[in-house]
């Protein structure tokens, strides 16, 4: 199993320990990751809130020079794996399109390779069976409340990946991880994303709400696997915190990967008492 | 919330009927029956001077002025749960896109300047360097929004000393890249 591999910005920011985690995940798991070449920006929010044709060019270059490789492209950051998948969807339906992103780009595109997000891999291409072979050490039914946010799922018709309102993949990997996954409420809630830089007092607003919506059930963590979420979740929690955890990082310490301090290390809200309450560290 | 206001000072709705053409074309905007499914489910209403389904219907009436100059544009976190939801596949955070493309491209003045200058910094960030730059777009939208120390202790600290923030800008090809697909846009 092989695909080109597109980080995006916060993984090699604020989200380093996503990064790491996911190197480190898909090589215990025989997954190859070939690092997509100088790859650029995918522009996020703000290229299609400004520009309607940057918005497909960037993700475009990034996909032409994936398909030089051949190999399908994974992206753990979920807005990068939107921009990237959407910008496919359109080039195939819009030639006038495609003509203006190869130009720009000074590449053909044909759109033939796909676009997946880190955990339709694990989930549809990995398998919950090949993740629970690796698992030398369960999670001990830590209480995990699994949060997917936006893009993982929405727009159904361009992701192409799971229940839109009520989806269970990350749910069916934290349980094969051994952890116990609770039913809960606010699993494709959004947490306001870049306006986090903006318009603090509105993410302060979404993520207490999905705060309360974990604790509601009994959550000790929130799990996620997009550096936006974890950031805004990790940030701007007020009075009594959770601890908010990427996907991959309890996949590794599952899968009893020595690295796991390194990742923990770099959360603002300190994951490790929780961890150590369960003998898990 | 403000009511929805159609009408001048002379009591006549100024309407432009070839803007709501323009959106209508790629949306499925004309098959809106205001059912509120968007406006129901959307995170951010309660920050909004108009809600989705009145921005939808103000689109329809071509009521251009009234849905540039609103906050709502600015406001949308393009979380896609409205076109997830609606019965008839109004694509809301598409046209939510056409409006603040436009909108800035007309320069009209935004109702929320922090945002719009989010995407300005963010933009500027990536033409100059290829990929983000968080500590200049950080030290940028700062200095545009004379908003020096919000975020700085303890958090902007604590993140420099994890190292989720580099010191330097990107490494690698991607600047020299991003300055050929530029060049290329430009000549098109």
């Amino acid at each position: 199993m092989k695909y080109s591999y597109y980080p995006g910005c916060s993984l090699e920011s604020t989200a380093k320990e996503y990064d790491d985690s996911v190197r480190e995940v898909c090589r215990i798991l025989g997954v190859d990751l070939e690092e997509l070449e100088d790859w650029v920006c995918c522009g996020a929010s703000s290229g299609h809130s400004s520009n309607h044709l940057l918005s497909h060019v960037l993700p475009g270059r990034d996909l032409a020079v994936a398909e030089k490789s051949g190999l399908d492209v994974m992206t753990p950051c979920p807005a990068c794996f939107l921009r990237l998948k959407l910008t496919r969807h359109k080039v195939i339906q819009d030639n006038e399109l495609r003509s203006q992103v190869e130009a720009a780009v000074g590449l053909t595109y044909t759109a033939r390779l796909d676009v997946k997000n880190i955990l339709d891999v694990m989930y549809s291409d990995v398998g919950v069976d090949s993740i629970r072979e690796k698992v030398t050490k369960p999670l001990g039914d830590v209480k995990l409340v699994s949060y997917y946010g936006c893009y993982f799922v929405r727009p159904p018709d361009i992701v192409c990946f799971d229940d839109p309102e009520n989806p269970q993949s990350m749910d069916e990997i934290l349980t094969v991880l051994g952890a116990d996954a609770l039913d809960w409420a606010g699993k494709v809630d959004c947490c306001g994303a870049s306006l986090s830089l903006s318009r603090k007092d509105i993410v302060v607003d979404l993520i207490g709400n999905i705060v309360e919506l974990a604790r509601d059930v009994g959550a000790e963590g929130i799990v996620c696997a997009c550096p936006l979420c974890q950031v805004n979740l990790d940030t701007r929690q007020a009075g009594e915190v959770l601890p908010v955890f990427y996907l991959t990082e309890l996949m590794g310490l599952a899968m009893g990967s020595r690295k796991t301090n390194s990742w923990f290390g770099k959360h603002i809200v300190d994951p490790l008492k929780l961890l150590r309450s369960y003998a898990l560290i | 919330m403000s009511s929805l206001q159609v009408l001048d000072k002379s009591g006549i709705a100024k309407c432009d009927l070839a803007f709501s053409t323009q959106l209508a074309s790629d949306s499925n905007i004309n098959r809106c029956y205001q059912c509120l499914t968007c406006s129901l489910g959307c995170p951010v209403t309660a920050y909004m001077d108009y809600l989705p389904h009145q921005m939808v219907r103000m689109v329809q009436l071509g009521l251009k002025e009234q849905v540039l100059r609103s906050s709502t544009i600015w406001l949308c976190a393009s979380c896609e749960t409205c076109i997830t939801r609606c019965p008839n596949e109004v694509d809301i955070p598409g046209i939510m896109d056409s409006l603040k493309q436009m909108a800035m491209q007309e320069g009209i003045e935004s109702k929320e300047l922090v945002v719009t200058n989010f995407h300005t910094v963010f933009m500027d960030n990536i033409r100059s360097y290829g990929r983000q730059y968080e500590l200049s777009l950080m030290m940028m939208l700062k200095l545009k929004n004379k908003d020096y120390f919000s975020d700085i202790f303890p958090l902007g600290l604590k993140m420099m000393l994890k190292r989720k923030m580099n010191l330097l800008p990107p490494g690698g090809k991607a600047k020299g890249e991003m300055k050929a697909i530029l060049e290329r846009l430009e000549e098109s």
